[in-house]
């Protein structure tokens, strides 16, 4: 294989990765602060289906991008106002706008169906990206890349390096407590899971803009889902996100690759692997009982009501 | 509330336009399995239904339902539409099937069309289908004709006999202009994702194929081919608008002959269970307008549809040797119905092997 191959196949594993891996990071943060939002799939098609339009409109890919974190963020609000003000089920009110999100985006893009769409170019450095094999994986990406790269960095920075990092957990381990300490919980909740209807929007807009720059109906197809096993799986910590989403992409593309060279595996067994694969090694790096007890915040999913 | 965003769902899902006529003679519904803008396999239906618009106008009203779910919701969507006095019903996907047989029962004045399956249980049951495969030999030839590498990639979703007929026409049809061609398959295991289909393209494309054919059901593989530079073919409808560079031809699934025929015939009074799988010589598979080949492969192209149209070639003729290296057909037989319809088996040059 020539290196110009290796990259174009590493290119692709990135771009696979890159929707979970920004879905996941936001839900990790949601999750940190004690909150479980099943929502993410929702949030996800909403992304995509506002960044499109924007798109479209304004024929701005950036304006697309904008308008997807605003609208995921948005759109996230029902169920925060729900779960956080009214302390309904997490877990069905997360179901609920996972249902609400894929209908919302199919009536929103009904009029997008069919559009060739408008592309978020890739960023090229000149001279640096025609370095072989690496020139173009590391400088010749597409904006959100860069983003995704930032965002990691970033969520684990704040989580473990900031007083308002250690505010979130706090709230997201033992809501009474921060709550008896005077931070307030509710505040902190609230931003949080717009935090991740934000991500869980790029992560969408990602999909319409670069992915696939179409909109189609359902073409998140179960990624809001896998991001969120992701964030479990990986216990909590962004590094493990970031390993499960990139070993996930690797893994789906090598199978593609496999296929296609006639490898005699059966294709519904290579089809699952992408599955199987990244539970199976984000369980074994996980496998470290108190490790994994010491990063699940304790609170996750318990609705707080403070006492006056 | 999650009752009320379902709720709200299904009616999202539900809406039915109903035309405005107000003393039709008839009513013909339509049951979709996805979106009528998938640019697919349910756009195409729905084509069919403004065909039945635009040639009874007044006289007949028509109804769909769209993204209706295999399975229990489909029953109640067709009885539903059983109910509301259509006077034939347009089921048009495979797992409707029982479904469809099941309301018939219940409703026998009402006629059932019931596409791609095989039970007709009760005499107000007809299947229908098409012979897409006819197209597939067609893009073969051109695929062998203007292909640089001799490798087309073909992105297959479910091993079902549907997919596996498709793909064997196709390397038929590429080896009658070149015998070396050969074919390599990615199976996605979907109709629909096109992220998948994506990532499956583009790994076909870092193979070394240069062509790109498709058996599922979104544009993606068509846009991956564009930004790649390569060419390919559109699946169930004409996907120009998102290849212009690339687009060779698409198979076009035509049903509003079929369906204007019917609903003729439940107008005359004359309407009839029967079980069609028509072709190209019934109109009811097209090609898409031929670009970016040179004139001599569109003319090729043009000139075995013709031949396949009137009868003279036929796919599935001997000598066809399978893939394990024995001879299924022996020089001039053709293949008949039942083998056609159950196809489980490659033929030589398909480079994988067929999930069981």
């Amino acid at each position: 294989m020539s290196p110009d191959v290796i990259q174009a196949i590493l290119l692709t594993v990135v771009t696979a990765a890159t929707p979970l891996l920004i879905a996941a990071m936001g839900e990790l943060v949601v999750e940190r602060s004690g909150v479980l939002n099943l929502g993410v799939e929702g949030m996800m098609i909403i992304g995509a289906v506002t960044g499109f339009g924007a798109a479209q409109i304004t024929g701005s890919p950036w304006a697309g991008v904008l308008a997807a974190i605003i609208c995921g963020a948005l759109f996230s609000l029902p169920f925060a106002v729900l779960t956080l003000s009214l302390a309904t089920n997490q877990v069905a009110t997360g179901l609920s706008l996972t249902l609400l999100g894929l209908g919302v985006a199919g009536m929103i893009g009904e009029q997008f169906v069919g559009l060739p769409g408008v592309r978020l170019e890739a960023v090229n450095v000149p001279f640096l990206v025609d370095i072989p094999l690496i020139g173009r994986l590391l400088f010749g990406q597409d904006p959100i890349f860069y983003l995704s790269i930032g965002l990691a960095v970033g969520v684990w920075w704040f989580i473990f390096r900031t007083r308002a990092g250690l505010t979130l957990r706090a709230v997201g381990d033992s809501h009474g407590s921060a709550h008896a300490l005077g931070i307030n919980v509710l505040r902190v909740r609230y931003l949080a899971v717009m935090f991740g209807g934000a991500c869980a929007g790029l992560a969408g807009a990602h999909l319409s803009l670069v992915y696939i720059p179409q909109w189609v109906e359902n073409m998140t197809a179960g990624r809001g889902w896998i991001a969120l096993a992701l964030v479990v799986f990986a216990s909590w910590l962004p590094l493990r996100v970031v390993i499960g989403a990139y070993l996930f992409g690797a893994v789906t593309i090598a199978q593609f690759h496999a296929q296609a060279q006639g490898v005699a595996i059966p294709s519904q067994l290579l089809s699952a692997l992408p599955y199987l694969a990244t539970i199976v090694v984000l369980v074994l790096i996980s496998s470290n009982r108190r490790m994994t007890m010491r990063n699940t915040p304790a609170s996750l999913g318990k609705p707080f009501v403070p006492d006056r | 509330m999650k009752k009320l965003a379902t709720s709200l769902l299904a009616a999202a899902a539900a809406v039915a336009i109903t035309g405005a006529a107000q003393a039709a003679d008839a009513k013909a519904c339509f049951i979709y399995v996805g979106p009528i803008g998938d640019y697919g396999w349910s756009y195409q239906h729905h084509q069919g239904l403004l065909d039945v618009e635009k040639a009874f106008g007044d006289r007949v009203e028509t109804a769909y339902l769209e993204s209706v779910a295999e399975g229990a919701d489909a029953e109640r969507a067709i009885e539903r539409f059983a109910r509301s006095g259509c006077d034939i019903i347009f089921t048009t996907s495979f797992g409707y099937m029982d479904a469809t047989n099941k309301v018939a029962a219940r409703f026998p004045d009402v006629k059932f069309e019931h596409a791609t399956g095989y039970k007709r249980e009760s005499p107000n049951v007809a299947t229908y289908n098409s012979k897409f495969y006819q197209g597939r030999y067609v893009q073969g030839q051109i695929a062998a004709s203007v292909s640089e590498t001799g490798v087309a990639g073909y992105i297959a979703s479910f091993p079902i006999p549907e997919v596996v007929r498709g793909i064997n026409s196709f390397i038929l049809g590429a080896q009658s202009v070149n015998p070396d061609f050969s074919l390599k398959v990615v199976w996605v295991n979907t109709w629909f994702d096109p992220g998948k289909e994506a990532d499956a393209a583009k790994a076909l494309i870092d193979q070394g194929v240069d062509i790109l054919t498709q058996h599922t059901d979104s544009t993606a593989p068509m846009q991956v081919a564009e930004e790649r530079g390569i060419k390919a073919f559109g699946q169930a409808s004409d996907m120009y608008a998102f290849g212009e560079q690339t687009q060779l031809t698409s198979i076009i699934d035509d049903w509003g002959p079929y369906y204007v025929e019917r609903v003729q015939a439940v107008l005359d009074g004359t309407w009839e269970s029967h079980d069609v799988w028509d072709g190209m010589a019934e109109g009811h598979v097209a090609m898409a307008p031929y670009w970016n080949m040179p004139y001599e492969v569109a003319a090729m192209a043009k000139k075995t549809a013709t031949a396949i149209t009137v009868g003279v070639l036929e796919p599935f003729t001997g000598p066809i040797t399978k893939q394990d290296g024995t001879e299924w057909l022996a020089e001039g037989e053709t293949a008949d119905i039942g083998a056609l319809l159950g196809m489980n088996f490659y033929v030589q040059g398909v480079d994988d092997q067929l999930p069981e």
